[in-house]
């Protein structure tokens, strides 16, 4: 066996791979051969490190150096410098916003100091193709203990139950106690089954995609495990189909366990039958809640039915189903290996363990992120997230996509976990965290959520159908300047039937977004109804445009370049915009080199 | 709404048949079929002409109704033919308060086409999609596989001359 001396491993999650990372693998293996290297100095391609916004990132073990917006054109240097020489090619080193010395190791990092990884233990440090590194990292260690020693369900129910682990897919129920329903469950014919939701519909986060791009055997460990657990032998991912790179690494994963007997027909000699499909989604959002997914999964159009009955007594097929998220699954190996206690012993009272975010909007370092339950909102968007970027000032967080609301700046030191978000009138969501700074209006980001909603409302039930788009109009009134303050009294009214008689958490949730913002930026919404203003400058319809006739020299350009002729004037004099006819499309002020118009 | 008959005339191959009929084969008596056979009818056939889902339907020994209820329930699926760039401009959290908002309409204006529409000459088929997940490179853009992130509108124009020149 050739002795490998040195490891690149270079991140092939979505992010880095649309900044073709995988032709730097190409081009790595390519300069190691030039080099008669390629025999001790191995290329992986790992899951995501989590520091998207710097993509196509690459790592260098045994040094841990970490290359940022590596080119192709970078590669033989790094590998003539620091493969051949062994001299780091500082240049490339990450670097940090406000340090002039670069750090060598990404773990000293402000963007990984406050981190822990649980759910992202593996990613970007195995391969995610290769079943061989899971099983180096003591994979599937878990479920040959439990096969072997015949582990008693009870005591897996047990254990997950101390361990006090909440659904990660937003509504943050008890795992263990939905593990003991489904359990305890009497299926008609004695089938069960398994699924796992790998239906990331909100948008803006990607924790489920990163996983499963980056580890996908510890789901499919997990998934095995609760199947033993609970007496199924069949279980499904729904995954969305807008996601390939999982696909296919969920695919290669499946045919390499079963390959080692590690899923199929008597599992490790035990007697244990459990086998996995995947199942694609369609692109439907409602599918993420538990009902719809099963309807879809069933071949039917996704819609949610009432609950009770729920999932656990009758679920799929009409049998009882446990459905975990998937993030929720990626920790199970973590507890059963390390013990109950280690993981109850993170986090807050109530949330135990870690939760991974999706960072996104406007903040530095977009990306993903693990952090401890508990941790506040400053330490993720400060210490991690490096702030808004261009020293634009922080206005709001929005955790929980379009069910979720938003965290203004004044709360920025609230601890993060699943109680402390609803009592601000937010919600824990799956995952996703989007930063908006003051050039964000609040109003407006109410209602693209809630245009979202409207679009994904699959029309099951009259509340969300027609409630959603009711409250749009509303907005929608509101933005363009002709509501009137007693179209407030009819929103809040109109959220409170909509919370109320909706069938499923889509439509209950729906007005979450407008809700939360009405409570912490009533006055936005104030000026724009009365003084027909929006104070972020986004709202088109209130937005007026002038030319500073002290500041404009005539140049005649931003009339040159107006789409709807609304500029006029000569040559050397100042020009004037006439409001009846412009658009508000900005490209005069764009264009305009004396910053002589302004945006009202 | 865009999603109903396509005017434009059905044009599957035998060989295509062929092929649609081996994967209903395959698929055929599995709980919850409908779905994957008519993701890879979409697949082989580009779109979900009313044709193909009858042939689907009658397969798979289920209602036509059922099947057009499926077709037309989920986004990922298409009555209607795409272009050969298949343009799809992400409006997700992320990259609309970057914004996305601005480079559609980028799009629409040099294409002259809506969300859903497609260029006469069948090269160009424009989209508004939810998040593709890749928020860290917001706001971002998808032409078939091709993926442009970072956009600012002035840089829409010259992408999408690159693909003109191809065609």
């Amino acid at each position: 066996m050739n002795h490998i001396r040195s490891h690149i491993m270079v991140c092939t999650g979505t992010g880095c791979s649309s900044s073709e990372s995988p032709k730097l693998i190409t081009a790595f293996e390519a300069a190691l051969k030039d080099a008669g290297m390629d025999q001790e100095v191995r290329v992986v391609k790992t899951g995501c490190f989590g520091l998207c916004a710097m993509g196509p990132i690459v790592m260098v073990f045994p040094e841990g150096a970490c290359y940022t917006h590596v080119k192709q054109d970078d590669v033989p240097e790094i590998v003539s410098e620091h493969i051949v020489k062994g001299r780091i090619v500082t240049r490339l080193l990450h670097k940090e916003e406000d340090e002039k010395e670069a750090v060598t190791s990404l773990s000293e990092t402000n963007f990984y100091k406050h981190q822990m990884r649980i759910a992202l233990r593996h990613c970007g440090v195995i391969n995610p193709e290769n079943i061989d590194e899971y099983l180096g990292v003591d994979g599937y260690t878990a479920l040959e203990r439990i096969l072997t020693e015949k582990t008693p369900p009870q005591e897996i129910i047990d254990a997950l139950k101390k361990s006090g682990l909440r659904g990660r897919g937003g509504a943050g129920f008890s795992t263990g106690t939905k593990w003991q329903f489904t359990y305890d469950a009497v299926s008609p014919d004695g089938v069960k089954f398994v699924a796992c939701n790998a239906d990331e519909g909100d948008p803006g986060a990607f924790m489920d995609r990163s996983v499963l791009e980056g580890d996908p055997f510890s789901v499919i460990e997990a998934m095995t495990i609760a199947g033993y657990t609970v007496g199924a032998s069949q279980g499904y991912i729904y995954i969305r189909a807008e996601y390939p790179i999982a696909v296919k690494r969920l695919e290669i994963a499946i045919g390499q366990a079963k390959e080692y007997g590690l899923l199929g027909k008597d599992i490790l000699g035990s007697g244990f039958d459990f086998d996995l499909e995947l199942r694609l989604g369609a692109g439907a959002f409602v599918c993420g809640e538990e009902t719809a997914l099963m309807t879809s999964i069933e071949g039917h159009r996704g819609e949610p039915r009432p609950r009770p009955p729920f999932p656990a007594v009758k679920g799929l097929f009409a049998r009882p189903t446990l459905l975990n998220n998937v993030e929720t699954y990626a920790n199970i190996t973590w507890i059963l290996n390390e013990g109950w206690e280690k993981f109850a012993a993170i986090g807050t009272e109530k949330s135990k363990g870690t939760k991974v975010f999706a960072l996104g909007g406007k903040i530095t370092n977009t990306g993903l992120v693990e952090v401890p339950m508990g941790t506040t909102l400053r330490t993720i968007i400060y210490d991690i997230g490096g702030g808004c970027p261009n020293g634009k000032k922080f206005k709001a967080a929005q955790t929980g996509g379009p069910s979720g609301g938003c965290i203004p700046a004044s709360l920025i030191d609230t601890p993060i976990d699943y109680d402390s978000l609803t009592a601000i009138g937010s919600m824990m969501g799956s995952g996703g965290l989007i930063v908006m700074d003051e050039d964000n209006c609040m109003v407006d980001i109410a209602k693209f959520f809630l245009e979202f909603c409207v679009d994904e409302s699959c029309g099951k039930c009259t509340p969300c159908r027609i409630g959603t788009k009711r409250l749009y109009d509303l907005l929608c009134k509101i933005t363009d300047g002709t509501a009137t303050m007693e179209d407030l009294d009819t929103i809040e009214e109109l959220c409170s039937h909509l919370k109320s008689s909706s069938l499923c958490a889509l439509g209950q949730s729906a007005p979450n977004p407008v809700l939360s913002t009405l409570r912490y930026f009533r006055d936005e919404y104030i000026a724009h109804i009365v003084e027909k203003r929006c104070p972020a400058g986004v709202c088109r319809n209130l937005l007026r445009y002038e030319i500073d006739p002290d500041k404009c020299k005539g140049c005649t350009l931003c009339a040159r370049n107006c789409p709807a002729g609304a500029i006029t004037g000569t040559v050397r004099n100042p020009h004037v915009i006439d409001t009846t006819k412009c658009i508000k499309c900005g490209v005069c002020q764009t264009n305009c080199r004396f910053n002589a118009i302004v945006k009202h | 709404m865009p999603n109903c008959k396509t005017a434009v005339p059905y044009a599957g191959t035998p060989e295509q048949e062929e092929r649609l009929r081996q994967v209903i084969e395959a698929h055929k008596g599995q709980p919850g079929a409908t779905m994957p056979v008519l993701q890879a009818a979409q697949e082989i056939f580009g779109y979900l002409p009313e044709e193909v889902q009858i042939m689907v339907a009658e397969g798979l020994d289920i209602p036509l109704s059922e099947v057009y209820g499926v077709a037309s329930f989920y986004s990922f699926f298409s009555l209607n033919p795409k272009g050969k760039y298949r343009i799809s401009v992400c409006l997700g959290t992320a990259c609309y308060v970057k914004g996305a908002a601005s480079i559609l309409n980028a799009v629409e204006t040099k294409l002259n086409i809506q969300p859903g529409g497609i260029t006469p000459d069948g090269v160009f088929s424009l989209d508004a999609c939810r998040c593709i997940g890749a928020c860290g490179l917001a706001p971002v853009i998808m032409i078939n596989d091709d993926v442009y992130g970072r956009l600012t509108p002035d840089q829409v124009g010259p992408i999408l001359d690159k693909y003109m020149e191809k065609k």
